[in-house]
């Protein structure tokens, strides 16, 4: 029976991780961490849980922890954001080099300079090349669904891969909602036991992680790296079938708002799809065809079924809250890469949003939309990348 | 069911801005409320400083702690007729019931009877709820009393 809670987004994940019970869990207590890991901590000394904590003096000393206790052979997690994420940087390769399946919420904020704390994808965005799984969340729901999920994609036997779920900085992590928790025993049932494979701890086998490998195999393991993201996709499909009979909630690898005959759509990650989605109604509702796609796997990225999906609506707009600077915004790059390949393909076009918290507004979304229907009987694009809400 | 505030530099006595939106159906638009159907001031000098209107829809309700007759502030705020004033003098009832200046429980008091969303009982079980955990029973009384005396004692003008 599901349980209607008001949490907040860090409350809710940090009570997934509660029910997951994992074994180790790295913890740097000190900002950027969010109060997730603070309430985790709180059900560690409460004796909530059996999770052993390691406090460390870093993020890059977080995340080392985590690998060091992963590939000993235990169940592992940890939480951060913004700063903290990029500190954690190097080690990142290494957890997913080692094929390590650390699950990890991301709380999306800004980074510095100038120092901000607010809502922005940067963070994860300069994590996208890592090896990791991304998973991202519109609200709290989501992220908390994606934390329970995150744990049966990554242990998935033929994935063994680290994951990060990202959710919105202050917009969703610090904001209270209306929810479903699933009692602690069904999550217990759906996660399962943890399967090990090769631990260190297995004392009668030794083995080694991370040694040397030159130029003789090296490529090859990186190829075996990008083979197996090729399977992560119909692991996340299983998952969310069976994650939709336990809760009712259905999930994809992406998620389409009246999209299939729309004639202008916007891609957009995150909370800012919730906003969007409104928008789109009241532009129905003038008898304008709009719709949304709103990737949830961004890592390993859909590019086909985004194609397919796109691929009849006459101009579409990509809606970036991070920017590659003298490059376009890291959603655009793959949804251009994806339509690429088509023959006949929508005019595509760019719009950076909502850097270091700034709002977006129901305005913003019905001046994109606008500027779309305006493409879609012209024809004509006029500035492929722009920045939107900006003062100037 | 929606409930966030705008994060900044926050300290005790400098201004913040809180929203929530009750709805229901599912909330999905995730930004500031733009147009309030009501707006609580909590601390009534910030009348002198920010335009506390701003969005104000025709049938906005403004629920303000103040000592101030609320007709006084409805010629301050120069409301609409449609518009409704609503005054408690949250501060002292706080200070009779539990002896500090902490105005919060008055005022949910008076936001509950202006807008009618829940009954007053529903709220004195939530109070009661919330602060049951962490307060002893002299401090969850006097804010039970609190959010009572903020219920009954509001004037409208």
């Amino acid at each position: 029976m599901a349980k209607v809670v008001a949490v907040t987004g860090n409350e809710a994940c940090a009570n997934a991780l509660r029910q997951v019970n994992p074994d180790v869990c790295g913890i740097y207590p000190i900002t950027p961490q969010t109060d997730m890991m603070q309430r985790f901590a709180s059900y560690i000394a409460d004796g909530k849980v059996d999770t052993e904590s390691i406090l460390v003096e870093s993020e890059h000393s977080s995340m080392s922890a985590c690998i060091g206790a992963a590939a000993a052979g235990g169940r592992v997690v940890t939480a951060t954001s913004s700063q903290g994420l990029a500190l954690m940087w190097e080690m990142l390769h290494i957890a997913s080099g080692d094929r390590l399946p650390i699950i990890m919420p991301v709380v999306n904020r800004a980074l510095s300079a100038p120092l901000n704390i607010h809502g922005d994808h940067s963070d994860a965005m300069g994590a996208r090349d890592t090896g990791w799984i991304q998973l991202w969340s519109e609200n709290g729901q989501e992220a908390y669904d994606n934390t329970i999920q995150a744990f049966r994609i990554g242990e998935h036997m033929d994935i063994r891969l680290p994951v990060m779920v990202c959710l919105d900085g202050f917009i969703i992590s610090h904001s209270i909602e209306r929810m479903e928790y699933l009692e602690d025993q069904e999550v217990k049932d759906f996660v399962g036991p943890f399967k090990n494979f090769l631990p260190l701890l297995d004392l009668d086998k030794p083995k080694s992680y991370g040694p040397l490998i030159l130029t003789d195999l090296y490529h090859e393991y990186k190829r075996a790296q990008h083979e197996v993201m090729t399977k992560v996709k119909d692991v996340v499909l299983d998952v969310a079938k069976d994650f939709e009979k336990l809760s009712g909630r259905k999930y994809g690898i992406f998620e389409t708002y009246r999209l299939e005959d729309a004639d202008i759509a916007i891609v957009i990650l995150n909370s800012a799809a919730g906003t969007t989605k409104d928008v789109i109604d009241e532009f129905r509702n003038k008898g304008i065809e709009a719709g949304l796609l709103k990737p949830r796997l961004f890592r390993p990225f859909p590019f086909e079924e985004v194609a397919e999906a796109l691929k009849h609506v006459k101009a579409v707009c990509v809606m970036d809250r991070a920017d590659s600077f003298g490059g376009y915004g890291p959603l655009f790059m793959e949804v251009a890469s994806a339509l690429y390949p088509l023959e006949r393909k929508p005019l595509l076009l760019n719009k950076v949003y909502g850097l270091g918290g700034r709002d977006y507004l129901p305005s913003h979304a019905a001046q994109v939309l606008t500027e779309l229907h305006e493409i879609s009987r012209s024809g004509k694009v006029n500035v492929l990348k722009e920045y939107i809400g900006v003062r100037e | 069911m929606q409930a966030f505030p705008e994060y900044g530099p926050e300290r005790a006595g400098a201004p913040l801005r809180a929203y929530n939106r009750v709805a229901s159906k599912e909330l999905r638009m995730h930004c500031p409320v733009l147009e309030p159907d009501v707006v609580t001031v909590v601390d009534a000098t910030l009348l002198d400083s920010i335009n506390i209107a701003e969005g104000a829809k025709d049938n906005t309700a403004f629920v303000i702690n103040t000592t101030k007759d609320p007709k006084e502030i409805r010629a301050k705020l120069k409301a609409g007729p449609k518009q409704r004033v609503v005054t408690v003098d949250a501060t002292k009832i706080a200070l009779d019931c539990f002896g500090r200046a902490m105005p919060n429980s008055p005022m949910l008091g008076a936001v509950c009877k202006v807008t009618g969303l829940i009954s007053i009982d529903h709220l004195l079980d939530d109070v009661r709820k919330s602060f049951g955990k962490k307060f002893s029973q002299k401090i969850i009384d006097g804010n039970l009393e609190a959010t009572k005396r903020g219920y009954e004692e509001v004037k409208e003008g």
